[in-house]
């Protein structure tokens, strides 16, 4: 009971969240905890806000100035939605990996060090140590130790998506946000990717958009289903799917919508 | 008729003509540089690179040594001087002022600045620098080829950033970057070998650019490397030579213009190089 207690501790608090785009209300009195170190996955069609509540909790918004959101959203109890915190050390503890991968115009080693440049003053050593350790633990290590000095955008695209992991997780944030992080791979690199969030999720914890309800099913151990806006239901991902309290939940999971 | 038969005649229609407009193009780029070719080979010769201009009159050999080393001294400070203001702009209108009144106006102008004719930046500098310090001089020279280079690399370096994917940006600002980091070291650097290319393709430009010299570089028939005097360059000096009625004097012309050609070439091949660069 005291195990369960400890590993059910939520990092992440959204209370009375509301979103806006200009004058579209976009997120609607979203209520949510994020549990530490489990796999949360946000489902629902297409847009229905489940990448508009993650980009909220890194405030990814703020980069568009018609974008606005209200309400709370506490991160080890900290509003992080107030006007005085500062993003980039907010961003430090939650980092972000995108639907596209995104690697940087240049080198494997550069590629995860400037992140890490961007918080820490590391020497070259604890620096080799830690680019080593991102890649390890992004099951990377073994297909770039011996280049890590070409380009990142030399990698094939599953390559590519688990650089742009260890380049997230290198800066050791607390949370890790996945936007449809294998929508543009091929199922190969999916089921890597897929298996890296397993491991992924002993450390982080791990908030995934997906499209597909069979990933979110295998990999995440709660699941939230929007549906315009609203957080529908939220709850234990056997639950989910096996047997949603909502009508509409069950349709969807069914396939009878959406 | 046969809609399949008809769409394959209209094909061919349209590619005879643009091959023949093609062929047009060519045509006359062959022919320029035929007789470019074959007019400057011929005043080739160790004189033209160790010798100053000759002194009027037939008969009196001479070189560009110069004017190749007055153009080359003001092409290389011109874009040294409008390329740190043009890559600086260039941001300022791709990454800060995008919506912004000012960066709108900014590049609206920019562009009239692209494509206003040399002679009037030549007039220009004319009337604001050369005719306030009373003679004609390497340093007014140098304005006005860098109030050419500098909406050139303005435009690049805008376009080049604004192919930069906003995914890229976005990833950069995730792992925590501030906005200058963000550009510096990713979003500039994405668009580096775009950026490169544009200074290069500047450097040529200017490189032939004549007006906008005869205002204010002028020429000089003698060695000179002082800024504030008349300086020696290859274009003026083509310029003068050309109409000149000594045989020699023309000669050595269309050895300048087969130089500046090279030259052109050379740019635009590395040029050519950094483009592909972009892609790997």
């Amino acid at each position: 009971m005291k195990e369960q207690k400890t590993t059910l501790e939520p990092v992440i608090i959204a209370k009375n969240l509301d979103f806006y785009y200009g004058n579209i209300h976009a997120l609607k009195n979203i209520n949510l905890e994020i549990y530490n170190r489990h796999v949360t996955a946000f489902i629902g069609p297409s847009g229905c806000g489940k990448s508009t509540l993650l980009r909220t909790m890194n405030r990814m918004y703020n980069l568009y100035p018609e974008q606005r959101a209200s309400g709370m959203l506490l991160l080890d109890g900290e509003n992080v939605l107030e006007s005085g915190v500062d993003v980039n050390v907010l961003r430090a503890k939650v980092g972000m990996v995108f639907q596209k991968p995104t690697p940087f115009p240049m080198s494997i080693y550069e590629n995860i060090a400037f992140g890490v440049r961007l918080h820490e003053r590391l020497s070259k050593q604890q620096m080799n140590e830690r680019v080593e350790w991102a890649l390890l633990q992004a099951a990377l290590w073994e297909e770039t130790k011996d280049k890590l000095n070409q380009s990142g955008m030399n990698l094939s695209g599953g390559q590519q998506q688990r650089l742009c992991i260890a380049r997230a997780i290198a800066v050791k944030p607390k949370v890790l946000l996945l936007d449809e992080p294998t929508s543009a791979l091929d199922p190969i690199s999916t089921m890597h990717i897929e298996e890296l969030i397993a491991e992924l999720k002993t450390e982080f914890t791990i908030v995934i958009v997906t499209h597909n309800m069979q990933q979110a099913a295998r990999i995440s151990d709660y699941t939230a289903y929007m549906y315009m806006g609203e957080l529908i239901e939220f709850g234990l991902t056997d639950q989910i799917f096996i047997e949603p309290r909502e009508k509409q939940t069950m349709d969807y999971i069914t396939g009878r919508f959406g | 008729m046969d809609l399949r038969k008809k769409r394959r005649i209209v094909n061919r229609v349209a590619l005879s003509c643009s091959l023949l407009a093609m062929v047009f193009g060519l045509f006359w780029l062959a022919w320029v540089l035929i007789t470019t070719v074959k007019l400057g080979v011929t005043g080739l010769s160790w004189d033209l690179f160790t010798k100053m201009t000759p002194p009027p009159g037939a008969g009196n050999p001479g070189g560009l040594l110069n004017a190749i080393v007055g153009s080359l001294l003001m092409i290389v400070l011109a874009t040294a001087l409008g390329t740190p203001m043009g890559i600086l702009a260039g941001i300022y209108l791709a990454e800060y002022g995008k919506h912004t009144w000012l960066g709108q106006t900014t590049q609206f102008i920019n562009g009239i600045l692209l494509s206003a004719p040399s002679i009037i930046v030549g007039l220009f500098v004319y009337s604001a620098y050369v005719a306030h310090m009373g003679n004609f001089s390497g340093l007014a020279g140098i304005f006005s080829l860098a109030l050419i280079v500098l909406p050139v690399v303005v435009a690049t370096t805008e376009n080049m950033l604004r192919l930069v994917p906003d995914t890229m940006r976005e990833a950069a600002y995730a792992l925590g970057a501030s906005k200058h980091v963000a550009i510096l070291s990713v979003t500039l650097r994405a668009s580096m070998a775009g950026v490169v290319t544009g200074v290069l393709l500047a450097m040529a430009r200017i490189a032939g650019e004549t007006a906008p010299l005869l205002f204010t570089a002028l020429s000089n028939q003698f060695w000179s490397l002082d800024l504030n005097q008349p300086i020696a360059n290859l274009p003026v000096t083509i310029f003068k030579f050309a109409m000149s009625p000594f045989k020699d004097w023309q000669e050595i012309a269309w050895a300048g213009v087969f130089l500046i050609t090279l030259g052109i070439l050379g740019v635009n091949i590395l040029a050519r190089i950094f483009t592909n660069l972009r892609y790997k």
